[in-house]
């Protein structure tokens, strides 16, 4: 009788076991296809002209890849001050459970969940329309730097909230003032954690789409002049390229995007890694 | 000079305000380094409406190391914690009485925290260094209080570190993180970046509890060095301890004192049944 339902036991182990294995291959499949996929069908066609060209009978991403920098420097320069700051506040100068705290946590991670079309269309009412911006990278940049900055603001807050009480305490007894324990204690030890999220924060915007459709209008073909002027993306420029007759270079675009957010996100990781195990300095 | 002042300090209202520049100086401590003994009077501190100190009232010399006894949550690391003011972290946090230290009320309005903090250097029960060189740990202290340049750091590093009995073991790698030192060396880089501060009073919360018995015999042998210069007062769980590196010793119990004397005294013909049956083991 034992042995019996030992040998069920075995027979329902086995069975769960090939199961996740199938839906781990499923995954694995999946993933592999895409990628593979998009790099056979556009590695053939990355080329000079493609990279760095300029937009004429062939088309070029060096629009996008300007567009891009741009979009990520204005977006970033925005939402990193403006995110470590929030957490700043929330983890050193409210009590973690007050209703404030509680009330700004629920509203970010709301924020989180909001699907990008929607940033999209209040970038374009608000940047594009109401306040004159016309289409253009500022209003894009912006725009994205809201969507990024409530996922700044949790991750940072985490960082925040793992640094040691012992540490603050430490600081403190020393003589330090609150702003001088934030600076040059709490910050610093926390930096590994911001950093990580700020890049991870980057890969984000470089393969955001929706709310740059609404915002950045797409002109594909001339260099942006600068943060007024209206540019494109990468991902932009795959959407466009494939809508357009170019569907061997918005599969070069797809492979120019899927390297650089690998790479950002490899970056990420490293030098996560490095500053967590590296020597902070004070002064 | 130091003590006259005080004492018309002490006399007159009218003067002490006249000298509030000083007080505030010095976080409301006197300039002369004579004066460290710290008087407490009726202290009763709450945690929200949990009473934690029961009209506590102590007389601590200065370059003397008092040890504070007791079981736990008697109360012990609350009053040491009074004295820096390091209890004005703790949300509902609420003290009444006076604690003077060189006669001066360390919680008047006129009282600089952040002076009388690095006038009473505190060391913790966990070595807390923070993740960042050895040289710029002891550096963090001079640093907060305005000295940058790096000759005159480079001094206070050396002689804090001498005086912590550490230099000898991290002279030849001041710029590596403090963090890859044994705890028994990150507790006297703790106490070394205390020092760096240049403190009259050193306030020990149960320093050596997480160390083993050789780097506890290594801060024990530097309490009895330091305390030719220092005030020290030390909370301890181990009453040997408390013998051999104490003067005084004061034993609590639920929130007061119940004896407080010479060491000797306490450990050899305690006056009240509750200390002897402490010291003798019976409870805590």
């Amino acid at each position: 009788m034992k042995a019996r339902a030992h040998r069920k036991e075995i027979r329902k182990y086995s069975v769960l076991k090939v199961v996740a294995q199938t839906a781990l291959g499923l995954t694995l499949v999946a993933l592999c296809a895409v990628t593979l996929f998009v790099l056979a069908r556009g590695i053939p066609h990355v080329n000079t002209q493609l990279l760095f060209g300029d937009y004429g009978m062939y088309p070029s991403i060096k629009p996008a890849l300007i567009g891009t920098l741009y979009l990520i420097v204005i977006s970033i320069l925005i939402a990193a001050p403006i995110g470590i700051g929030s957490a700043v506040f929330l983890t050193e100068y409210t009590r973690s459970n007050s209703r404030l705290t509680r009330t700004i946590r629920i509203a970010t991670e709301t924020l989180a969940g909001i699907p990008s079309i929607v940033y999209g269309i209040f970038g374009y009412l608000v940047f594009v329309v109401a306040l004159g911006f016309k289409y253009s990278l500022i209003g894009g940049g912006i725009t994205l730097a809201i969507m990024i900055l409530p996922v700044v603001v949790r991750s940072t807050e985490e960082s925040l909230l793992a640094v040691p009480r012992i540490l603050r305490e430490g600081s403190f007894a020393l003589g330090s003032s609150k702003v001088r324990t934030i600076f040059s204690v709490v910050l610093p030890c926390a930096s590994s954690g911001i950093v990580t999220s700020l890049i991870l924060a980057v890969g984000r915007v470089m393969s955001e789409s929706a709310v740059l459709i609404l915002t950045i209008g797409m002109v594909v073909n001339k260099i942006p002049e600068g943060f007024a002027s209206p540019g494109t993306s990468l991902a932009l420029d795959v959407y466009y390229f494939g809508s357009h007759g170019y569907p061997e270079q918005a599969a070069a675009t797809g492979v120019v995007l899927l390297v650089l957010v690998v790479s950002i996100n490899i970056l990420a990781t490293v030098l996560g890694k490095a500053l967590g195990r590296g020597e902070l300095v004070d002064g | 000079m130091g003590n006259n002042q005080i004492d018309t300090a002490r006399d007159s209202e009218a003067v002490r305000v006249e000298e509030g520049g000083a007080a505030l100086n010095n976080g409301g401590l006197p300039e002369s380094s004579d004066m460290y003994n710290i008087t407490v009077r009726n202290c009763d501190l709450y945690y929200g409406d949990f009473q934690a100190l029961k009209s506590v009232s102590i007389d601590i010399e200065e370059r003397e190391v008092t040890a504070l006894i007791g079981p736990s949550g008697c109360g012990k690391s609350t009053f040491i914690k009074t004295l820096n003011r390091m209890n004005d972290l703790v949300e509902g946090c609420r003290i009444t009485g006076e604690i003077l230290i060189g006669g001066r009320d360390i919680y008047a309005k006129s009282t600089d925290v952040t002076l009388l903090r690095k006038n009473a250097g505190m060391v913790f029960q966990k070595p807390n260094p923070f993740p960042m060189s050895i040289y710029d740990n002891i550096a963090f202290a001079p640093r907060t209080f305005g000295i940058k340049k790096k000759i005159e750091l480079d001094v206070i590093v050396e002689s804090s570190l001498k005086h912590a009995g550490l230099w000898l073991e991290v002279k030849d790698r001041l710029k590596k993180n403090a963090m890859g030192l044994s705890g028994g060396q990150q507790q006297r880089l703790c106490i070394a970046r205390a020092l760096a501060a240049d403190p009259k009073i050193l306030l020990m919360d149960e320093p050596t509890s997480a160390l083993d018995p050789i780097s506890t015999g290594r801060i024990e042998e530097l309490i009895n060095e330091l305390k030719t210069e220092y005030t020290i007062v030390i909370v301890t769980h181990n009453m040997q301890q408390a013998t051999r590196i104490s003067d005084k010793t004061a034993f609590f119990l639920l929130g007061e004192i119940i004896e407080y004397g010479t060491t000797e005294s306490i450990f050899s013909m305690p006056k009240d049944k509750r200390t002897e049956n402490y010291i003798t083991g019976r409870f805590g």
